[in-house]
């Protein structure tokens, strides 16, 4: 034993200089996360608010935040608004993307310019999320140039953000939008990653190109496709930036397109940190809840 | 094995240390329930010892939410001394981003340099009380300075609204702000007959009235008003009751149901158009293309507001009615609807708005701020001029009867007519006594939550719930009542 020691002690280790690079990230890691992070499940227990220039506690209630938001409100509905709005932002650009990603990989079809059209289609993702919420704002309100065309064709006007399935659907459109570039270029780096001999093999045994893609494209690149959903669907739980800007930070009609994280930001109008910290925490644990399943789901052996 | 222990022991040494380091900054949150700031200190009245920092400072800071203010002071105020640097914060009043920005800076007021604390910030009607009844702004007679002379010439109910629960005013304002309804004299030509102002407002001197006109008026193809919000304030300013009780409940006034009740009405009858107050909608409809009969508005909104809205082209920079009358007059004449407005009482007196100046504690330019004060607000010579420049309706009684009786002095905008005349007449009626610290968030999310109802969207009950909901959001202590 001792002789070992001795001879391991002799060997140069550069181990030690892994942990030093490694300590910036720690550092910033838990100053801007961790301690934030401990610091919101703290203050989740307390009654913590301002009352115009008046800080009212903090002052320990125990659970009753939690009560509040779980009990009292309307957190229901918040979550389904998001889910809603998410799914209907989410599909489209799954199948838009999948197809995209395919023909533009596609040995077959051999596009022309498709760098061209990688470069436009991600484009949107470039527009800060606000800029573009603030556009179609500008573009869909009651006297914009939307409406202005309907009239011009002979339609009669329609207020897109004083309804609810119009404000639903301009912020499904804008996220779908926003992200089908992204979610193009990962899914065709999956797809470019599949080794053609496999592909070639499938045609040989008479697989049309409907069931290569089903049963060899897709299981192929199933680990980024679960990439793609649980990062969306994370994305999705904290969409705020697109519907409060397009509704002002009403949540449109009705409270219809509040989504969970402006009624967070609701309670930051008081510095309500005992009530938005209860909700944060409530929210960490459904994404966490949320990721799992899918992705013990989408990697299980079949 | 050691060295990691050892770089995994002193990583945690060294969060901890951080941890410490945080946790020294936060307050022991099981000591008090309800704290106050702690500004015995900066109160020279309670603390009989500190003066706050008089003299003269090297950079003034002024805060607001739009330049109305900014305008006049360098129009109106000469005297900055050479090495004092005015510097003008503005940030929008939307979604309380100002009070937000504002309550933070006062907030850290204590441990601000010098050169950044906040000398003079405004505040509106709407949530003066929140200011006013904190430690963050100075009684003007007893620690900025102001002489209850210098105050005399004011409309007392501009002092009364920012008189804080021991009697000190903390607060002062160049403007009164009686409220008014705008019409378009070729509109009341086609619909009454008339473009009088005594015969118009004859003809809309009660609700009853007001609606039978809007009968009319639909008749013609003309809306009586522009959207939901625009009679909100004549209701909501004439309450019986502040909007919250001394137990906290939140109380809706007979006189905000009687507002739901009749935009409901207006809207399902298609004589207003469906607009909300400053969008793009009601702009559009106080312009040459507009088909609106009239709007409901307040002293302050004539030059700041409509004239900009009735324009064609926009009137160049610097030209004003006194500064230089004939390059005023070709700037206007044709220009949209010049001349088509003229203003009434309406059928309800009322106010609207007003921003008051408050001196916010610990400022190290009080010499300074005690100049503005009293030439902006109390100098009736300077108000005079504002309001034959801009045709606001300014702080002076005297001066303001005065205009009010002089034959010569008319708005060219408002067809010739002396407007002075009848706000001196309304404003002696304006009571402000049922204003709460709660109204700007209360009053924004009426109008909000009923927008759907009018909109047909959600029934009362639903827009009365979504009203309640985000009360609630807003100002945890308040409660619904039972």
């Amino acid at each position: 034993m001792k002789k070992l020691c001795r001879q391991s002690r002799k060997s140069i280790s550069y181990a030690k200089w892994g942990y030093i690079f490694l300590l910036p990230f720690f550092v910033v890691f838990i100053i801007f996360t961790l301690i934030p992070l401990a610091s919101t499940i703290y203050y989740s227990f307390f009654e913590n608010y301002m009352s115009g220039l008046t800080q009212i506690g903090p002052k320990f209630i125990g659970l009753d935040n939690y009560r509040k938001i779980l009990l009292e409100s309307d957190l229901p509905k918040y979550a389904w608004n998001t889910f809603l709005i998410w799914t209907l932002g989410f599909i489209p650009q799954i199948l838009i993307s999948l197809v995209l990603a395919l023909w533009f990989s596609s040995k077959r079809l051999d596009l022309k310019f498709t760098r061209f059209y990688k470069t436009v289609i991600y484009m949107p993702n470039l527009i800060m999320a606000a800029a573009f919420s603030m556009l179609f704002f500008a573009l869909f309100s009651d006297v914009g140039p939307v409406n202005n065309i309907l009239i011009a064709l002979g339609h009669q006007p329609f207020s897109f953000l004083q309804s609810v399935s119009g404000n639903r659907g301009l912020i499904a459109l804008m996220n779908f939008l926003l992200w089908f570039g992204n979610t193009t270029i990962l899914i065709m780096a999956a797809v470019m990653g599949i080794d053609d001999s496999i592909i070639e093999a499938a045609q040989i045994d008479g697989a049309g190109p409907w069931k290569t893609f089903i049963h060899v494209t897709l299981p192929s690149i199933r680990p980024i496709l679960v990439y793609v959903i649980i990062t969306s669907m994370i994305g999705g739980i904290q969409m705020f930036d697109v519907p409060q800007i397009l509704t002002n930070g009403r949540g449109g009609p009705n409270r219809s397109s509040m989504t969970l994280i402006m009624y967070l930001n609701n309670h930051l109008y008081s510095k309500n940190y005992g009530l938005a910290g209860a909700l944060s925490v409530i929210l960490l644990i459904a994404t966490s809840l949320l990721s799992l399943i899918v992705y013990r789901n989408l990697t299980e052996k079949e | 094995m050691k060295k990691i222990k050892r770089i995994i022991a002193s990583m945690l040494a060294f969060t901890l240390l951080f941890v410490v380091v945080a946790c020294n900054g936060t307050k022991d949150p099981d000591t008090t329930t309800t704290k106050l700031p702690d500004t015995s200190n900066e109160t020279p009245k309670e603390s009989g010892g500190q003066e706050p920092v008089a003299g003269q400072g090297k950079v003034l800071n002024i805060w607001g939410w739009n330049d109305e203010f900014q305008g006049l002071f360098e129009n109106y105020f000469g005297g900055v001394p050479d090495d004092v640097e005015v510097k003008f914060t503005l940030v929008p009043s939307d979604d309380n981003a100002y009070q937000n920005a504002l309550d933070e800076a006062l907030l850290s007021q204590e441990n601000a340099p010098d050169d950044e604390k906040i000398d003079l910030f405004l505040v509106e009607a709407d949530y003066a009380l929140k200011y006013v009844n904190s430690p963050y702004t100075l009684d003007i007679i007893n620690d900025v300075g102001l002489t209850q002379e210098d105050i005399a010439g004011q409309y007392t109910y501009t002092q009364e609204i920012v008189t804080d629960s021991d009697g000190a005013i903390k607060g002062t304002s160049w403007q009164a702000t009686p409220g008014l309804f705008a019409y378009r004299r070729s509109i009341a030509k086609d619909v009454l007959g008339t473009d009088d102002p005594d015969e118009v407002q004859l003809a809309l001197s009660t609700w009853d009235k007001f609606y039978e006109v809007a009968e009319k008026a639909h008749a013609k193809g003309y809306k009586m008003l522009s959207g939901y919000d625009d009679s909100y304030r004549t209701f909501s300013n004439n309450v019986s009751s502040p909007w919250v009780d001394d137990k906290l409940n939140i109380v809706i006034d007979d006189n905000v149901y009687a507002w739901i009740d009749q935009t409901k009405d207006f809207t399902d009858k298609g004589y207003n158009n469906g607009s909300s107050l400053w969008d793009d909608q009601w702009a559009a409809d106080q312009g040459p293309d507009g088909k609106v009969f009239g709007f409901f508005y307040s002293t302050w909104g004539i030059n700041f507001t409509l004239l900009g809205n009735a324009l064609d082209t926009p009137l160049p920079d610097g030209v004003s009615a006194t500064g230089d009358p004939d390059a005023f007059k070709e700037a206007t004449e044709g220009n949209g609807i010049f001349g088509d407005y003229g203003v009434i009482e309406g059928p309800q007196n009322y106010y609207w708005g007003g921003s008051w100046l408050c001196a916010a504690t610990g400022s190290d330019n009080l010499d300074l701020v005690k100049d503005i004060m009293i030439k902006m607000t109390c100098d009736a010579d300077t108000l005079i001029k504002i309001t034959q420049d801009t045709q606001d309706f300014t702080n002076n009684v005297e001066a303001m009867e005065t205009l009010a009786a002089d034959d010569d002095f008319a708005s060219a905008f408002l067809g010739g007519q002396n407007h002075i005349a009848l706000f001196a007449e309304s404003a002696k009626g304006i009571d402000m006594s049922n204003i709460s610290a709660y109204d700007q968030g209360l009053n924004e999310g009426i109008q909000t939550a009923f927008r759907d109802y009018f909109n047909d969207n959600v029934d009362f009950e639903t827009a009365l719930d979504n009203f309640y909901v985000n009360a609630i959001e807003k100002y945890p202590e308040l409660k619904r009542p039972e």
